[in-house]
């Protein structure tokens, strides 16, 4: 790589440029004239200065109206904008941080919760944060009309499901009342101890109704309300600007409760879909963070030790579904044999490269306390017997069947290296790669089409069963036809159960289950792999990644180093 | 009254051409198997129902096909269903100037670099320099733009931090990606030059110019060069059409937020308003681009008005 400080000449590279280069030269030198010179302040040490947080956020938001969206990068700026009952704690997923409600209180069995909300919640318009915000916006995202795509995050209210479904037409029935302003009472389908987990997430966040009402029905969409100018939150932040692919801009909201204790003045959301721009625009100095780390670049980071770098596990499972209604995976015992044929130290330390877990059971381990059974690991003799059992003498006998995936390199690495175990391991030869195109994928894991498929979860909340719940028999998440009316009961009698370690002890139960007949190949839990600029303080760990902007401070770093040295 | 006929004539093969596209794209982006609401995690199947219904997906596809045609006719191309909350148009409203400024600027430099080199190997024809100036445009021809732009951002703007690397507003990230689509036009320009100038130079009507004494910086110049321009100008037109809509690599790379990054994941989110909208914007670039062309390209040399 050409490297030159900004005081060498010029003559030292003129003598290898072609005439077209030189012709280049001429005219960056031209437009040099009247930019700037290298020396300047980078836009991040103007940033850290002003108190504005830059942010790589993935790709571009798909809505800014928290019942309308579910992606990670868009929960960011909902988490900016709004808050919840609950907030979330800057260092730990199992702390709590007041938001909305000042403290809260489960009834005997933690099936009915009070939340009693502050007095000074107020909206970015000034208008207070009643409990009746939230009983709006609950009645708005479980409404049959708006067909917000994660209603079923509110399924654990009293009748959320039926409601949604239209079986129910009466609001008044769902398990949410406003006993007066500042009191909010949710009635629960069954005990739920992490229910204050659970209203944490965008989903729960309440939306201002004279707003959304002054751009179309309670049940539109597609309206202009969420956007800047329009835009009314209850967060610390106030939407500012939004231009698409370009960014999202969130600014202090003078009427938010606690704002004399939020630190940054602002945050920029920006867009970047591509991995390897965004980890340059850290190394030019635009961004305070990014979103990821191309995962072949995390080597060169790391032989550098760099300290910018940070590597810390995030509640995702990263795994293969079986099609149990189709020949050859309908065959436990052959599902069997590919699950313990995949080396999966092999993958993490040679393939993915980014400090990945090797996942020996389904739901990642979890501060919460809970620890999968982990019973997968992979063992040569032991998938070899069970694919005789399976009745072939050889993996010659297999037939043909395929892995199918979503077009993407990382993918394709991954299902290469375990086409190659699987032929090493059991001498099964006709493994097929099959790439699709994302949309066309998700339609065959549907219509489930498909013998293998690839597949990746990320945790909603801190609890288990945000992993073993989409294994529930016709579960809209579970696409391998999978049914296990034990491992349902299970699942039923964990959520009667207000102990949490009573509960524990089930879950592992019926995750043993799912290990044994093994729909799922599991292959590792996820890290989160980026970078971070040394001006960004108080940024911890966390399990969810769900930071708490607020408490996010930036204060000049003078050991900063970012690109190259510094002039 | 001729010119008329011709005018009306082609304007009546460029209409019925755009119907031709956009009836197309339509019916192309309805058979792709999945739907703009399929999501990683998966929505019930109530719900997928519940926004079919909302959106008019369930009527029969000629229907839908109607409804759109109308709405396209009024100016109206839909909302967008991969950005919730923008319309169709107020994407394009949005993409379209970046778009401009990075074809234009592109399509500048191109000319800027490509034309004269052009010219100068053509009069230097089979010596060394020519040879040189020929073999680097090939090769900028064969290089990629996701080699040249990435390369680009490296150089100018982290190791001489005389650019940003990325991003739109207050950056001047914008320049490379104009840069980069410069560079990669400005080689086939350049060959293209050198080609038709050739050709014109060894015409009956240079010789009799250069018999008559005409300095040789005057023929290649005042008689050679109308003529020798006029294919580049034939290809200004698609190449511009091409900047435009082929701008995906540079905008990905340096994060422009232009119509090619839309044109490209609104097939992939199955963003069908979305996809037709780009499409036919294109589409009428394209037309409205051959249009000019001929126009022009009939003024630069008369014997092509006849081949109207």
């Amino acid at each position: 790589m050409l490297r030159l400080s900004c005081h060498q000449t010029q003559q030292g590279y003129v003598s290898y440029l072609t005439p077209l280069g030189t012709a280049l030269l001429g005219l960056a030198i031209l437009t040099l004239l009247f930019t700037s010179s290298c020396k300047r302040e980078s836009k991040v040490d103007i940033a850290t200065r002003e108190k504005i947080l830059l942010l790589g956020n993935g790709g571009e938001p798909k809505a800014l109206d928290p019942h309308i969206v579910s992606a990670v990068g868009d929960s960011n700026i909902l988490r900016a904008t709004f808050e919840g009952l609950v907030a979330y704690d800057p260092a730990s997923d199992m702390l709590h941080e007041p938001g909305v409600a000042e403290r809260w209180e489960p009834n005997h069995d933690f099936s009915e919760w009070t939340f009693y909300l502050r007095n000074n919640a107020r909206w970015s318009n000034g208008d207070p944060v009643t409990a009746h915000d939230f009983v709006y916006a609950y009645h708005r995202i479980l409404h049959p009309e708006m067909a917000a795509p994660y209603a079923s995050m509110l399924y654990f209210l009293k009748n959320g499901s039926p409601f949604n479904r239209g079986e129910l037409k009466d609001f008044s029935q769902v398990g949410v009342k406003a006993l007066d302003d500042h009191t909010l009472v949710c009635t629960l389908e069954s005990p739920t101890p992490f229910f204050p987990d659970i209203v944490k997430h965008t989903t729960w966040l309440p939306v201002h109704q004279p707003t959304i009402e002054a751009f179309g029905s309670m049940t539109d969409a597609f309206t202009d309300w969420q956007k800047p100018g329009n835009h009314v939150s209850n967060g610390a932040f106030q939407l500012t600007d939004w231009r698409i692919n370009a960014y999202v801009k969130v600014r202090r909201n003078p009427h938010y409760w606690d704002a004399e204790n939020v630190k940054p003045n602002g945050i920029n959301f920006y867009p970047i879909d591509n991995t390897f721009t965004e980890e340059k625009a850290f190394r030019n100095g635009l961004l305070h963070y990014t979103y990821v780390i191309p995962s072949n670049l995390i080597p060169r980071y790391e032989a550098k030790e760099d300290p910018n770098l940070r590597s810390e596990t995030y509640a995702g499972s990263y795994f293969y579904r079986c099609n149990v209604l189709e020949a050859p995976t309908d065959n436990p015992d052959f599902r069997r044999a590919l699950a313990y044929a995949i080396n999966q130290e092999a993958i993490v330390k040679y393939v993915t490269m980014g400090g990945q877990q090797p996942a020996y059971g389904f739901t990642p381990p979890s501060e919460a306390g809970y620890d999968p059974p982990r019973i997968i690991k992979f063992d040569p003799d032991k998938a070899r017997s069970f694919l005789r059992k399976a009745g072939y003498e050889s993996g010659a006998d297999v037939p043909e069947f395929s892995i199918i995936l979503n077009t993407n390199d990382a993918h394709k690495s991954i299902a290469v290296a375990i086409q190659d175990m699987w032929k090493k391991t059991l001498g099964i030869e006709k493994v097929k790669i099959q790439n699709q195109e994302w949309k066309v994928f998700q339609q065959t894991v549907l219509d489930k089409n498909f013998n293998v498929a690839r597949a990746g979860w990320i945790g909603d909340f801190v609890d288990p069963t945000t992993f073993l719940g989409m294994w529930k028999t016709g579960d809209s998440n579970n696409n391998t036809g999978w049914s296990n009316p034990d491992y349902d009961r299970l699942l039923e009698e964990s959520s009667f159960s207000s102990d949490t370690a009573e509960r524990y002890r089930l879950l592992g139960e019926a995750e043993a289950i799912l290990l044994h007949e093994l729909p799922v190949l599991p292959i590792y839990w996820y890290t989160r792999v980026y970078l971070i600029h040394p001006d960004v303080k108080n940024w911890k760990p966390l399990l969810l990644d769900n930071h708490p902007y607020k408490h996010i401070d930036l204060v000049r770093d003078k050991e900063a180093l970012i690109g190259k040295e510094a002039p | 009254m001729e010119t008329l006929r011709f005018v009306l004539s082609r304007f009546g093969q460029s209409l019925f051409a755009l119907l031709c596209i956009v009836t197309i794209t339509f019916f192309l982006a309805r058979i792709a198997p999945g739907g703009p609401f399929l999501d990683e995690k998966a929505v019930p199947a109530h719900l997928l129902e519940k926004m079919n219904t909302k959106y008019g997906f369930d009527e029969p596809l000629i229907v839908q096909y109607g409804l759109y045609l109308g709405n396209l006719i009024q100016g109206d191309l839909g909302p967008s269903f991969g950005n919730k909350g923008f319309s169709v148009n107020e994407i394009i409203a949005q993409g379209l100037p970046v778009s401009f400024m990075l074809g234009f600027f592109g399509l500048g430099i191109a000319l800027i670099i490509g034309v004269p080199i052009g010219v100068f190997a053509a009069a230097r024809r089979n010596t060394a320099i020519d040879y040189v100036l020929m073999t680097v445009a090939m090769i900028g021809i064969c290089l990629p733009t996701f080699v040249i732009a990435p390369l680009l951002g490296e150089w100018f703007a982290i190791e001489l931090g005389w650019f940003d690397v990325a991003l739109w507003e207050n950056s001047s990230a914008w320049f490379l990606g104009a840069l980069t689509l410069g560079l990669y036009y400005s080689a086939y320009i350049a060959r293209l030059t050198r080609g038709s100038m050739l050709d014109v130079l060894s015409q009956d009507y240079i010789r009799t110019a250069r018999s008559k004494g005409v300095s040789p910086f005057k023929v290649l110049f005042k008689h050679a060069f109308r003529g020798g321009i006029t294919p580049v100008v034939a290809y200004l037109g698609p190449a511009l059409a091409g900047l435009l809509g082929g701008s995906f690599v540079v905008e990905t790379v340096f994060g422009l937020p232009g119509l090619g990054q839309h044109f490209i994941k609104a097939a992939t989110n199955r963003d069908y308003w979305l996809i037709n909208g780009t499409v036919t914007v294109f589409a009428v670039l394209i037309l409205v681009m051959n249009f000019l062309v001929d126009v022009i390209q009939a003024w630069l040399d008369p014997r092509t008005k006849s081949l109207g």
